[in-house]
């Protein structure tokens, strides 16, 4: 088994406070993974609001963000366990994530301990 | 010899009581290395007991009477039998105990060794299954034989693993007394997962014997209550677990018919439910959510708490958030099975199957019980084939009549 990171990109700032329904869809998606035992880490929200998102750009300008003017911003990220990419892929393609117009970014991750 | 029937009636029950008690006092003097003299000393109080209250009656405290002989018993041994002298003498910390001070059984030394030898039992060198039979004959006090039989196993086997279990605890050099915040910081998961165990294994026991399962049960909940009356070891985990197993131990009486069949949730009589055992589970359950902390102690007291409530339109989707939850918490097949049971009441059958499928837990019986149940409305032929699965996986002679049961319904609708 390989591990891979699902990274979630929204393009939409308001998306990124989900009404309950969302909320429960989206719990009903990590459970089922969970319930396969391919969840290793259900990792972090990054949160993209005025405060807590700057980022430090060339010649270490900082700027705030990333929230208004990229069209997506990374909203947060798991760790799973598959046999293979594909696997990984089909796991997330059950996310609701895409019903916003959201996208999901799949990496194989190499441990460096 | 005149019999007195009260007698036979008080001293079972007094042993289950304070058997482990004594034992776990007297251990506090010799050790957990001689934790067999301990036994052997409690085991002849009793034994005395039932010969001398058969002629002269009970004595107007009992209890008391108990633990004079007990405490006589220990200090004659002391001085008669030269093995103190050569080998548990050296084996003791110098100061801690002396048996002309220290041998008193007053309420504080019978918590305080109680809870010492809880720790003591619930040693991680221990598997699971192991602590489990050593906590039910160390701590409540069961014959070999009641625990064979509540384990569908047999006393050879029984004894054995009491024997390495034993072994391992006087190899593991613990310390029965002066226990500190960060040793009953460490252990206390440890404790609490067994006792956990030992509901279940009274909850939920293939075994037909009603009355020890339900003192399997009702053993955990004292054990439990016990380590929430001390404030080392009373925190919102253990207050959760306790709740957890009043709301289960309530419906105790109505998961079982007349023939010690399983009577499902669905058709259980209601008015058999202990209201004084759920109302106990509010109280434990309030108390447990005062703090930060959500265990997964928290999340199944939360589902059982719901399981008692009669049906409304919240009530499934908060029983599956739950489980949402409690699959994050910790893995396992029977909760990832359960979970989609919930999911089934609330996305219904056609939705579940796929989700079920994906699991692949094809060696579990109620992996095919629950797609048995799935496809019933949907495929009979498919829901016949995993009831056979089911059938031939399951162990319970009582669950393979309720397959059974359903599977000729099933069969009779297909003719």
């Amino acid at each position: 088994m390989k591990e891979f990171a699902l990274i979630f990109r929204l393009k939409d700032i308001d998306d990124f406070r989900p009404s309950p329904e969302q909320m429960q869809e989206r719990m009903n998606w990590l459970a089922n993974i969970a319930a396969q035992n391919k969840l290793v880490d259900k990792g972090n929200t990054l949160i993209p609001a005025a405060g807590s998102a700057k980022v430090v750009g060339k010649d270490k300008m900082v700027t705030d963000g990333p929230y208004t003017e990229i069209k997506e911003f990374i909203s947060g990220y798991i760790v799973i366990r598959a046999e293979n990419i594909e696997e990984a892929v089909e796991l997330a393609k059950g996310n609701p994530i895409y019903k916003v117009g959201g996208n999901i970014e799949i990496r194989e991750i190499l441990k460096r301990d | 010899m005149a019999q007195n029937p009260a007698y036979k009636e008080l001293l079972p029950h007094l042993f289950r009581q304070e058997y482990a008690k004594m034992t776990a006092v007297l251990c506090r003097h010799f050790g957990l290395k001689h934790i067999e003299i301990a036994e052997d000393i409690a085991s002849d109080t009793f034994l005395k007991a039932s010969e001398q209250w058969a002629i002269d009656g009970i004595p107007s405290n009992p209890v008391a009477w108990l633990y004079t002989v007990a405490k006589n018993k220990a200090k004659d041994y002391f001085k008669h039998e030269s093995i103190f002298e050569s080998k548990v003498k050296n084996g003791l910390t110098p100061g801690t105990y002396s048996y002309e001070t220290g041998f008193e059984f007053n309420h504080q030394i019978i918590a305080d060794s109680q809870l010492a030898m809880i720790f003591a039992v619930c040693n991680p060198a221990n598997t699971p299954e192991s602590q489990i039979c050593l906590a039910l004959q160390i701590l409540c006090g069961f014959s070999v034989e009641e625990i064979a039989n509540a384990f569908l196993s047999n006393n050879e086997t029984i004894k054995k693993r009491l024997y390495r279990a034993r072994a391992n605890l006087r190899n593991n050099n613990f310390q029965i007394h002066n226990l500190g915040g960060a040793d009953i910081e460490e252990r206390l998961e440890v404790v609490l997962k067994t006792l956990y165990l030992l509901f279940n294994e009274g909850y939920y026991s293939k075994s037909g014997n009603q009355v020890i399962r339900g003192e399997l049960c009702s053993e955990a909940i004292r054990l439990a209550v016990f380590l929430s009356g001390n404030p080392l070891t009373l925190n919102t985990k253990v207050q959760a677990l306790i709740a957890l197993m009043y709301y289960q131990s309530s419906r105790l009486s109505a998961r079982t018919g007349e023939h010690g069949e399983v009577i499902l949730f669905d058709n259980q009589d209601r008015r058999q439910w202990d209201s004084s055992l759920i109302a106990q589970g509010h109280y434990y359950l309030v108390n447990a959510c005062t703090g930060e902390q959500i265990s997964k102690y928290h999340l199944e007291a939360g589902i059982a708490y719901w399981h008692t409530t009669p049906a409304d339109q919240n009530k499934w989707p908060h029983i599956l958030q739950l489980y949402n939850q409690l699959i994050l918490v910790e893995y396992s097949p029977i909760t990832a099975l359960n979970r989609l049971f919930a999911y089934a009441k609330v996305y219904g059958a056609a939705r579940t199957i796929p989700e079920a499928e994906q699991l692949q837990l094809t060696d579990i019986h109620y992996y095919h019980e629950l797609l048995g149940y799935l496809y019933t409305e949907i495929d009979t032929f498919k829901a016949i084939e995993h009831y056979e699965n089911a059938i031939q996986l399951t162990k319970s002679p009582v669950e393979r009549e309720m397959i059974l049961k359903e599977l000729g319904r099933l069969r009779e609708e297909k003719i």
